[in-house]
């Protein structure tokens, strides 16, 4: 049996292998899953192999519960996204849905058995106060946040703080770019807005173009500071690269946009990670290319370390002794990423002394 | 301080448990009866966990709750283990089971034929529960009511029964060998002490019953005895309401709680005296 700590990896990788898992290695695994946020993932890739009636009973009714809960979730983003476009189409024409969003009304791979946090939508800059108003006329308002908080969203960051409807519970994240505006790497959101997509049979809705897709997804979770789904979204762009790879004409135009966009970095980590992690195949010329634009060996060694790490599950049986600092690294670092030393330091400082409440963990 | 691992079959359900929690290891043997404990099964429901947690075990100790690894509340005195669990295990059920629709209800049966007995805290639900339970009635569940909709059946938890403030006092008068966990006091919901089900409920906790009858109750002191019908279309409504994962089964949800509804006769009850109430719900159920 494969190492305890990888096993959910190994069987996102080859279900079918899941037709010889004992009752044992499933009391392993459904934890690992569940705690991932790829239980549904789970229960979708086996329905789709050995089937859904090769597992044991009592373990098939949790991985049902937890396909029954993801069909729920879809279901809302489906709902709100209506509601989106409802409100905004005056003001914007169509919505561009990023993320879980788009995969959802494209139906791409990564929507099956997903379990959503929010709707993600770009908005053209100068169009962010309307489009605030118009959501707030929705139900859709700041949820409870600090000052402080709002004041380094708004300032820094790509996005606006989320906003929560206050009938549903259902939160929507604003972007007008893909990266804070204090990164070391600027972006010209400009250049991503031309490229958008119609979304076919829904005239309202457009998502980024395929390589934009994979490179806001590897941005995002490249320069994120926490990991709770970071093995959910290596897979989404496993489940991304495998997609849109068989298609044909889609890893030059990649390459091309991370080398325009100046996203060689993030675009390298996705690769090395899904292929290492998930077994994502990747073109050997992909390969070659890749390395020459690779980091130095030493940041990358530490980022092997750091990153190996995080894409397991957070479940505790899936950590080692070098996961607590491997994790503390990689959150400073995402803030580093975002923020030019001299804000870095005094937000850290205030990050540290304010007492930080119990996150509840979302099965 | 030491911990052990549990593992406990409550209906359907078998969960890990390991704690180190003095107060939790003092209850359980009292609250869960011998055939609750089983050996290590191969694949257990949930993992659970009650401790401290690392940096407050010496200075202010919290007892906390973890779920898969993860903490699910904000840390608890560490008098309050045994609600903890009992509320953690809810947690944990509530959240992750899909397979059943889940009622925010206390159940109870007899003759084969359940009650359904929503309510809010503080309605007289769970004293209600307790005393059918210990007049008669086996216990299906205190908080959690589960429904199979396939067969629409109920299934049983026999777990312990929550009870809280002048309700622990009024259920110890029932009868003298009801066994109950030392008070954990100054919860969230005041004094709370949690009663062990009857010997019958717990010998037969995997038989099902039907539903048939909803009752809604109310208690206020000094309250005459009151039984009357309720509308059906208002009960689902209601019943909706308190389902926990209606919403999440969709049309599975929505037909599975018409049918419970459609065979149940609903109604509410005013009491003021449990043993009255009992009585009056006892003949409800010789008649029809």
């Amino acid at each position: 049996m494969v190492q305890r700590r990888d096993s959910l990896a190994q069987a996102l990788r080859d279900p079918k292998e899941l037709a010889h898992a004992s009752l044992a290695d499933w009391d392993r695994l459904v934890p690992q899953a569940r705690r991932a946020g790829l239980l549904g993932r789970l229960a979708h890739l086996i329905d789709r192999s050995i089937g859904l009636d090769a597992v044991p009973d009592r373990v098939r009714s949790h991985l049902l519960s937890a396909r029954i809960l993801a069909e729920k979730r879809r279901r809302e983003v489906v709902f709100e996204i209506d509601r989106l476009v409802e409100l905004l189409q005056d003001v914007l024409g169509r919505v561009i849905l990023l993320k879980g969003a788009a995969y959802v009304v494209t139906d791409l791979p990564p929507a099956a058995g997903r379990i959503f946090n929010d709707i993600d939508i770009l908005v053209p800059k100068d169009q962010l106060a309307t489009v605030e108003a118009m959501l707030s006329l929705g139900g859709w308002r700041l949820g409870e946040i600090d000052p402080y908080d709002e004041e380094y969203y708004r300032r820094w960051m790509h996005q606006i703080p989320p906003l929560v409807n206050s009938a549903r519970n259902s939160a929507i994240d604003v972007h007008h770019t893909l990266v804070p505006t204090t990164a070391r790497v600027a972006l010209d959101a400009r250049i991503l807005l031309e490229g958008v997509i119609a979304v076919q049979g829904k005239p309202h809705l457009a998502v980024l173009s395929p390589p934009d897709m994979v490179l806001h997804s590897a941005v995002h979770l490249f320069s994120e500071g926490e990991f709770e789904r970071g093995l959910r979204d290596l897979d989404d762009l496993d489940l991304l690269f495998r997609h849109f790879g068989e298609g044909g004409s889609f890893w030059e135009p990649l390459l091309e946009r991370a080398r325009a966009l100046d996203l060689d970095r993030p675009l390298y980590y996705a690769l090395r990670y899904a292929s290492e992690v998930l077994g994502t195949p990747i073109p050997s010329e992909v390969v070659a290319e890749m390395e020459a634009r690779r980091p130095p060996r030493t940041t990358l060694a530490l980022m092997d370390a750091a990153f190996r790490r995080a894409f397991r599950s957070p479940h505790p049986d899936s950590r080692d002794s070098l996961t607590g600092p491997a994790l503390a690294m990689l959150y400073v670092r995402s803030h580093y990423l975002r923020m030019p030393l001299h804000l870095l330091v005094p937000h850290l400082l205030r990050k540290a002394t304010r007492s930080t409440a119990v996150d509840p963990a979302v099965p | 301080m030491q911990s052990r691992e549990f593992y406990l079959r409550t209906g359907p359900f078998l969960t890990h448990l390991t704690t180190s929690s003095p107060r939790l290891l003092e209850a359980l043997p009292a609250l869960y009866d011998a055939r609750c404990f089983v050996e290590r099964p191969e694949f257990c429901d949930f993992h659970v966990s009650v401790g401290s947690p690392a940096l407050r075990r010496w200075i202010r100790p919290k007892i906390e709750f973890l779920f898969e690894g993860a903490p699910i509340f904000t840390p608890s005195p560490i008098d309050h283990a045994v609600p903890v669990f009992e509320s953690g295990l809810n947690w944990a059920i509530s959240t992750t089971i899909n397979q059943y629709l889940i009622i925010h209800a206390a159940a109870v049966e007899r003759g084969g034929r359940a009650m359904i007995i929503p309510g809010l805290s503080g309605s007289g639900k769970s004293t209600l529960c307790a005393g059918l339970a210990f007049r008669g009635w086996r216990l299906l569940s205190d908080e959690l009511t589960l429904i199979a909709p396939a067969t629409i059946e109920l299934l049983a938890l026999a777990r312990p029964i929550n009870l809280k403030n002048e309700s622990i006092e009024v259920v110890r008068r029932l009868s003298p060998g009801i066994v109950f966990s030392r008070p954990a006091e100054d919860t969230l919901k005041g004094t709370v002490s949690l009663a062990k089900p009857p010997e019958d409920s717990i010998a037969r906790m995997d038989e099902r019953a039907r539903p048939r009858w909803i009752v809604f109750p109310t208690f206020e002191k000094g309250s005459a005895t009151k039984l009357s019908a309720r509308p059906r279309a208002e009960t689902f409504v209601e019943l909706a309401a308190n389902a926990i994962n209606y919403g999440v089964l969709g049309d599975v949800g929505f037909n599975t709680l018409a049918e419970v509804v459609t065979q149940s006769r609903c109604f509410e009850l005013a009491y003021g005296d449990l043993e009255d109430a009992v009585r009056l719900l006892t003949e409800l159920s010789e008649s029809a």
